[in-house]
């Protein structure tokens, strides 16, 4: 009797795939994109991270969050009140406790931080909210974000109000932002083959077997709030940093819907399509910003009017949607066999993340 | 006693503009299991629909010098096209999908309407006028409260009554809230699925011309934004009234606007900027204590 091959075994080139072809996108665009090109590539690696936060949570415990995006806010306030210089600090954000007030640390220790006090909320809030199933826990969600908003916005003495914070040191580049997306994709992966992952898409799928099994549905829901709200955490730090000032209106509704779009137009259950999702929109954003700008035809410069990006996109997401309701990758992963998406053998009525067998 | 007044006419006024919002959204809801959240976007639609395409700040309002008798009927056809041409060109394609999905198709709807009206208008808020006499405060028991709250709550609770009056005793009624209680079941006993969904988007445009109406009024500016607030209240309240249940909805936005008001006229001055926080929070505590909502019907409940 052969041991069947272990989980990781099976499931592990999805993860080096993603991280090399964004290491290749990563290359190319340092290589030969301009500076306005890279900035992009960085928003893209940024979105990633974002958006595989996302999947940890949506894809593995079937709730549709709106609130994640708030984690971001945390995390971005965070590195904001811990890299800029105090001598700034004492002047825009007075109300900020002296310990605080005094210390600059570099963007690698501030970073970490960020996505620990992300996931220490998470911790806190998510105890309360992940008894919540089904549409009841995303309003919880929204009303969540909605706090956290309201908070940033008003709360002037420590988060500068509405208004912008400014100086914090601009330290992004393409490789950094590739190494977030690296990091975000890793513990994603290591989380949904996990025994708290496994047990967590278990309930997803069937709630009441799983329950009957022994899953403790509230605590994995718990366990992949706080991971995602980890790996969003750093997003939002390396947000801050990418474009060195932040303010709350950046992190509500519009980002909000966006990424989840994102996710779901790449398909939601599964961690490629995470990728894939933010990968195809980012060069739909691109690409009709390019022709906004305009194209030249025979001497003839043709471009589009200004705002005709967004509809564009708007209006290929829903025929995205239209034809592929489970996403671009249909909820699969990608993998070497049966290139280049891994086929399942058993359909079920909503697919599993990862492939896994006993 | 006057301040108690005023507060109770705030509440009112605010909680019609959120119920009114929740009923289009459940009226959709019921039918189609489709959140709308293209729905802010259909009343920002509507209120955009009265003016001319231009940049300037002043607008040029060409239906809003018609008469109310014209200009309300023409609104509520405009609202009503809209929400049916978008059923007929996009939702009527995800019937199968799963929530999700769906809730991210009305949103990109949204967002292509949204920036369609950026394209024609340009985003700077546009002023304009309509009926200023409703600005007019009335006295009433010796507080002053402004006209338009008084239309809007009658208004509110004329609508209630027309659409009590429609789903409890015409054919169509019948059918819409047979579909809302089980939609395979409705569709093997006789009602057309296209109609029925047809009409309830129908209702739900014309709910978001009214909104549009009461909020252009209000503020005598048209902003694309102007319906994305009421939107997501109104989303709550459906969910805090129990999804599914029209009565519950309409309930829940009431309770809603009046705990806006209530949280904005006692917390302390310091607190008050953060009143939508507490209007959040209230919300979450809300779900925790029945996280089937208030009024949930018994047909929401999951069998096993």
């Amino acid at each position: 009797m052969s041991r069947p091959p272990s989980v990781i075994r099976q499931t592990i080139v999805t993860p080096i795939i993603l991280i090399v072809v964004l290491l290749a996108m990563a290359a190319l665009s340092y290589q030969f994109g301009s500076r306005a090109f890279n900035r992009t590539a960085i928003e893209m690696f940024i979105n990633i991270m974002v958006v595989v936060g996302l999947y940890a949570f949506v894809g593995n415990s079937g709730l549709l969050s709106f609130g994640h995006i708030s984690f971001m806010c945390l995390g971005a306030y965070m590195t904001a009140w811990l890299t800029i210089p105090p001598v700034m600090k004492s002047i825009t954000l007075k109300g900020l406790p002296a310990w605080l007030l005094h210390t600059q640390l570099p963007m690698w220790v501030a970073t970490p931080i960020s996505g620990v006090f992300a996931a220490l909320f998470a911790l806190i809030v998510g105890r309360i909210i992940m008894r919540l199933s089904g549409i009841a826990a995303s309003i919880a969600t929204f009303g969540l974000l909605g706090v956290v908003n309201n908070v940033y916005s008003n709360w002037d003495s420590v988060t500068g109000g509405q208004g912008s914070i400014v100086g914090i040191p601009p330290t992004m580049n393409v490789w950094i932002g590739w190494l977030g997306a690296a990091v975000a994709i890793v513990t994603a992966y290591l989380y949904s083959i996990s025994r708290s992952g496994l047990a967590l898409r278990a309930a997803r799928d069937e709630e009441v077997a799983a329950r009957a099994s022994g899953v403790d549905i509230v605590r994995e829901r718990l366990v992949a709030f706080v991971v995602s709200a980890f790996i969003i955490g750093l997003a939002g730090a390396f947000y801050a940093h990418f474009l060195s000032i932040v303010n709350p209106g950046s992190f509500y509704l519009r980002t909000t819907f966006i990424t989840l779009s994102m996710l779901v137009v790449g398909g939601m259950y599964s961690l490629s399509g995470a990728v894939a999702g933010v990968v195809a929109i980012s060069v739909l954003i691109e690409l009709f910003r390019d022709l906004e700008k305009g194209v030249s035809v025979g001497g003839l410069t043709v471009g589009l009017p200004n705002g005709a990006q967004e509809i564009a996109i708007g209006i290929i997401t829903i025929v995205i949607l239209i034809y592929l309701p489970s996403g671009l990758t249909r909820n699969r992963e990608f993998s070497w066999r049966n290139w280049p998406l891994q086929r399942r053998r058993l359909v079920p009525p909503v697919q599993t993340a990862l492939k896994e067998t006993n | 006693m006057t301040a108690v007044l005023q507060i109770v006419f705030d509440a009112l006024s605010l909680g019609s503009l959120y119920a009114l919002g929740a009923l289009g959204i459940a009226a959709v809801f019921g039918v189609m299991r489709l959140v709308n959240f293209a729905h802010g976007d259909f009343i920002a639609f509507c209120v955009f629909a009265m003016l001319l395409p231009s940049v300037d700040a002043t607008a040029i309002v060409f239906a809003g010098q018609l008469p109310f008798y014209l200009l309300i009927p023409l609104l509520l056809l405009v609202g009503a096209g809209l929400s049916m041409l978008s059923e007929v060109i996009v939702f009527r394609r995800f019937r199968n999908a799963n929530p999700a999905t769906m809730m991210i198709a009305s949103f990109a709807l949204g967002f292509v309407i949204r920036h369609l009206l950026l394209l024609l208008y340009s985003s700077r808020p546009k002023s304009i006028t309509l009926w200023p006499s409703l600005g007019l405060p009335v006295e009433f028991l010796g507080a002053h409260i402004p006209m338009l709250q008084v239309v809007t709550i009658i208004i509110t609770l004329v609508v209630l009554a027309v659409l009590v009056l429609f789903l409890k005793h015409t054919r169509y009624g019948l059918e819409m809230r047979a579909a809302a209680e089980n939609f395979t079941m409705a569709r093997m006993l006789g009602v057309r699925a296209n109609g029925v969904i047809l009409l309830a988007f129908a209702i739900s445009g014309m709910l978001a011309a009214a909104i549009g109406l009461i909020l252009a009024t209000n503020s005598g500016t048209a902003d694309i934004g102007m319906g994305a607030n009421v939107m997501l209240i109104a989303f709550i309240a459906t969910v805090i009234g129990g999804l599914g249940s029209v009565p519950g909805a309409v309930a829940a936005g009431f309770l809603i606007g009046a705990a806006s008001v209530v949280f904005q006229a006692t917390l302390p001055h310091d607190a008050r900027v953060f009143r939508d926080a507490f209007v959040y929070g209230a919300v979450i505590v809300v779900l925790l204590v029945r996280p089937q909502g208030l009024f949930a019907p018994k047909s929401a409940k999951q069998r096993v």
